[in-house]
């Protein structure tokens, strides 16, 4: 058992972890977090897909341990208050979502990759998705959502840029 | 609003992360139950010594299949499931003994200290094998050998449909296992207090697990209250009961605590119960014009270790062959055998997808035989509405024609079938699929979906049902159903959905029946509320209800201009003395059973029909096969939220695409899974997924809620066969055996045909 302390939303935490604990067992059994999903304990799926420094992680692998003092991204710290993030928004106007199992993990692998490219390609985002698995959608209404962020996010960036 | 798109009403908090899965609710001083599995495929449990693992601080009970004696399954005829293994123990992974603790570490130690001594019996793995072994006895109630059932269906002259015929095909196919693989994990929490026993399950059936609960633990059913969270995909992998909802509740009544069991990856795949493997033979006779005159199809279904819906399989493999097509005579045998495998049972398409694949392929090697258009000997065969086919299957509604029309349209059949250069193709396959079963499961005459609809002064109301959104949308659904009846904004609903303790029976989500059935309920609820409402802001208003109309959450009379009422005043008006203001509904089908021995598989209240087009590039050096894309057009009667509906389509479409080239679900040579996590069973990512253009048809079948029929499975069965036509088409080869794989495509080219 170790003491650690890293940022989750925002939000400093401190908890008490063993040393085979994972982020993902952190995240859903001492903080709460179960936005974060367990789907194959094997980094397979993607379902607990997290943004560790903004970049998108599998936290069903990474010992807790490792994240002493970075800065962790759930989905539930993607929200501004009542305000959808606009990937949020994307994916329930679209209809991406069915199950929702995937989604978390599929909304954060999708805005890290937005981060950094905000005119994708189709090909683009089938691959940027490639680590997030779903079984209900067929992946066609996934990939035009994150299109529709992207046009959104283009959007206000320019609106903001105008400023 | 029917027919527009909605945004679903769960959608906000599954991107939020705050939707509540099974998994994600935690109890105060919850256990954690684990399963231990057996190693072997075939064996006696002679002794289990479970008093190391007792001993372990932190442990709290274990329990074994003396525990849980009462043996349970899925259909009236296949009781024979134990929570843990009693005496014997029919596939590797199957649960033989449970323990609760205080975590999960704790847990997976005690399962270590757990002894088994185990007494090897040999195992059948082969089902032809089964069929013949007379020495080895997997279920006692096997009729001969290991066959569980055999059946064998005839209607019409088959005989003389044969000798009409002008060109006959016999071919075999073959279709490997293949797993749901829903995201989510199977997941229970059970919690006993003085209340009685409530079970949090991921479930796709809170009834029948209400039942079977009942049945094992004797306790009677209002003792039991069974929930169903949020469910994170089901695809039939959580239609039926299953050991840890068992053991969860056996544990928590020895605990008196809650109790949480949740499978990881290699155990959801030791549950399976998905789709059969089948071997089938298939011989067709047509006219020279192509007009089908007779069929006969044998299948032989490797069932695994148990009944569960495998019987149900067995029948829709030759009772749903005499649809999108008109078939004057069938001859159907078929046989289910036990092999220690992972049982199969229900998934996607039940029953159809396998029968379907070889139908579709066969009658493109027909119309290729006689040289006709694949397009054009399927609209001379098609059935149409009105239609009773010979198995007594009544059409309601059909909009199989135009299916194909617009999927062939939609690849540029014309100009392109054919014509495309060496190594691109497009083919097109056809289907259709029950919208629910007209039989229940288990004989009993409830209606098979009950709803009920409260009001309140506040504007709203409140949908009860027990059907179980599984992620493809019911709760929507009924929000939408009772949105339009009472000219609500879909805020205004709420929906309470499965849970035994407070909503009506519902017989689940199966065989693609929510739509159509609490659909249909839902409507009867929501309009004898609006009657209500109406005849209460009659009176109120001195005015007749024949003047009276309701718009947009307002009561006025007709075109006046003037709001006459709100919703909420009106439920006042209409609460009269205090009581308070409900609507019921309830939808039981007609009776459409075929007065033959198995002619309760197979009817329905509609079928749903589809075309689906493929367009497919091979690389004829290594065989690899690229789908670009799948045009699928559906006839679902009625879309009711379009956006909805498309999202059905392309997953199943998506599915059908993993099947045909990606997912095995097969066990070794000691009957150990080869597949047993996410990294070897291969299906679908973003990647491999072909485009899909989804092409809905609007039959609008004349007993479907607002003319809508099944849209979430029936989509599945034309991808299969629509892919492999276009192989043909590309590359000048026949694949009989599923999944295709490059080897054998390869193989077949430089042998230059089939």
């Amino acid at each position: 058992m170790r003491i650690l302390r890293f940022t989750v939303n925002g939000d400093l935490v401190e908890i008490g972890a063993n040393d085979s604990e994972t982020l993902l067992e952190a995240l859903r059994d001492r903080l709460g977090l179960t936005g974060t999903k367990r789907g194959c304990d094997l980094g397979a799926c993607g379902a607990c897909t997290v943004l560790l420094d903004g970049r998108p992680i599998l936290s069903c692998l990474l010992p807790v341990w490792r994240v002493q003092g970075r800065v962790v991204t759930t989905i539930e710290g993607l929200a501004e208050g009542p305000k959808l993030h606009l990937l949020q928004e994307a994916f329930h106007m679209a209809g991406a979502v069915q199950c929702g199992f995937c989604t978390p993990g599929m909304i954060l692998s999708a805005k890290a990759y937005l981060d950094t490219n905000l005119n994708p390609a189709q090909g683009d985002i089938r691959e940027a998705l490639a680590g997030n698995l779903c079984r209900c959608t067929g992946y066609v209404k996934v990939v035009e959502a994150v299109k529709l962020a992207a046009t959104w996010m283009r959007d206000t960036t320019e609106r903001e840029a105008a400023r | 609003m029917i027919g527009k798109s909605q945004p679903r009403i769960d959608g906000v908090s599954k991107v939020r992360g705050t939707a509540m899965y099974t998994d994600d609710i935690r109890l105060p001083g919850m256990l954690v139950g684990k399963l231990l599995r057996s190693p072997h495929a075939h064996a006696r449990v002679l002794h289990v010594d479970t008093s190391a693992a007792e001993a372990l601080p932190g442990v709290k009970a274990v329990i074994t299949g003396r525990d849980l004696p009462i043996a349970y399954g899925m259909l009236p005829v296949s009781q024979d499931e134990h929570a843990l293994a009693v005496d014997v123990v029919r596939h590797v992974g199957e649960p033989v003994a449970a323990v609760a603790a205080m975590d999960e570490r704790i847990a997976s130690r005690a399962l270590d200290l757990i002894n088994v001594d185990y007494e090897l019996l040999p195992a059948i793995l082969d089902p032809s094998e089964a069929l013949v072994r007379n020495d080895v006895k997997i279920q006692d109630r096997a009729v001969e050998a290991n066959v569980e059932r055999r059946v064998r269906l005839v209607f019409g002259d088959v005989e003389d449909g044969f000798r009409r015929a002008v060109h006959v095909r016999k071919d075999r196919f073959t279709k490997k296992g293949a797993g749901h693989a829903s995201l989510e994990p199977h997941a229970a929490i059970a919690s006993f207090t003085q209340d009685g026993l409530t079970l949090w399950t991921a479930t796709q059936v809170p009834h029948y697990v209400h039942r079977t609960l009942a049945r094992v633990l004797q306790m009677p059913m209002e003792r039991i209250r069974v929930i169903k969270p949020t469910l994170g995909g089901g695809f039939g992998g959580k239609g039926e009961p299953m050991p840890l909802e068992l053991v969860a509740s056996a544990l928590a009544v020895r605990c008196g605590r809650p109790v949480k069991i949740t499978y990881d990856r290699e155990e959801v795949f030791f549950t399976n119960r998905g789709r059969h493997a089948y071997t089938m033979e298939l011989e067709t006779g047509v006219t020279a014009e192509g007009l089908i005159t007779a069929v006969r199809f044998s299948c032989l279904l490797d069932g695994g270790a148990y009944g569960s819906f495998g019987v149900v399989t067995l029948y829709y493999s030759g009772q749903l062959l005499t649809l999108p097509y008109h078939v004057p005579a069938l001859e159907f045998q078929g046989a289910r055998v036990f092999t220690n495998k992972p049982a199969c049972g229900a998934q996607r398409g039940h029953g159809g997808v396998a029968p379907r694949f070889a139908f579709e392929v066969q009658l493109d090697r027909i119309a290729s035989d006689l040289g006709l258009d694949p397009v054009e000997i399927r609209l001379r065969n098609q059935v149409r509405s009105g239609d009773v086919t010979i198995n007594e299957l009544k059409v309601t509604s059909c909009g199989f024609g135009e299916c194909v029309e617009a999927a062939a349209e939609a690849v540029g059949w014309s100009r392109r079938r054919g014509r495309l250069p060496r190594g691109r193709g497009v083919g097109l396959a056809g289907g259709a699929y029950v919208s629910g079963a007209a039989l229940p499961i288990y004989f009993n005459d409830m209606p098979h979906s009950n709803v009920v609809i409260t009001a309140d002064r506040d504007g709203g109301v409140t949908v009860l049902s027990g059907a179980a959104d599984i992620g493809q949308g019911s709760d929507t659904m009924l929000a939408l159903v009772a949105a339009e009846v009472l000219s609500l904004p879909m805020e205004a609903v709420r929906v309470v959905a499965a849970d035994t303790g407070i909503t009506p029976v519902d017989l689940g989500s199966y065989s693609s029946r929510v739509t159509f059935m609490a659909g249909n309920a839902c409507r009867q609820a929501a309009e004898e509320l609006r009657d209500k409402l109406f005849a209460g802001a009659a009176e109120k208003l001195g005015l007749a209800v024949e003047d009276l109309e309701l718009r947009a959450g307002v009561i006025q009379k007709i075109s006046a201009a003037e709001p006459a009422m709100s919703f909420g005043e009106a439920v006042a008006a209409a609460e009269g003395a205090g009581v308070p203001l409900t609507g019921v509904g309830g939808y039981r089908p007609p009776d459409l059973a075929g007065r033959y021995k198995g002619g309760g598989v197979g009817p329905s209240p509609a079928y749903s029909f589809g075309a689906h087009a493929a367009e497919v590039e091979v690389d004829e050096l290594t065989g690899e096969v690229r789908v670009i894309r799948l045009a699928a057009a559906h006839d679902l009667g009625r879309a009711l939220n379009p956006v909805a509906a498309e999202g059905q389509v392309e997953g199943a479409a998506v599915m059908g695409f993993g099947e045909t080239l990606l997912e095995i679900h097969e066990v070794d040579g000691h009957g150990r899974l080869k597949a047993s996590d996410f990294l070897e069973y291969k299906f679908p990512t973003s990647l491999d997924a072909p485009e899909v253009e989804s092409l809905l048809v609007e039959s609008n079948d004349p007993q479907g809620p607002f003319g809508a029929k099944e849209v979430g499975e029936g989509s599945l069965h034309p991808a299969i066969p629509a892919i492999i036509n276009a192989v043909y088409d590309a590359a000048g080869v026949w694949i009989h055996d599923l999944p295709l794989q490059p080897h054998t495509v390869r193989a077949a080219i430089s042998r230059g045909g089939s």
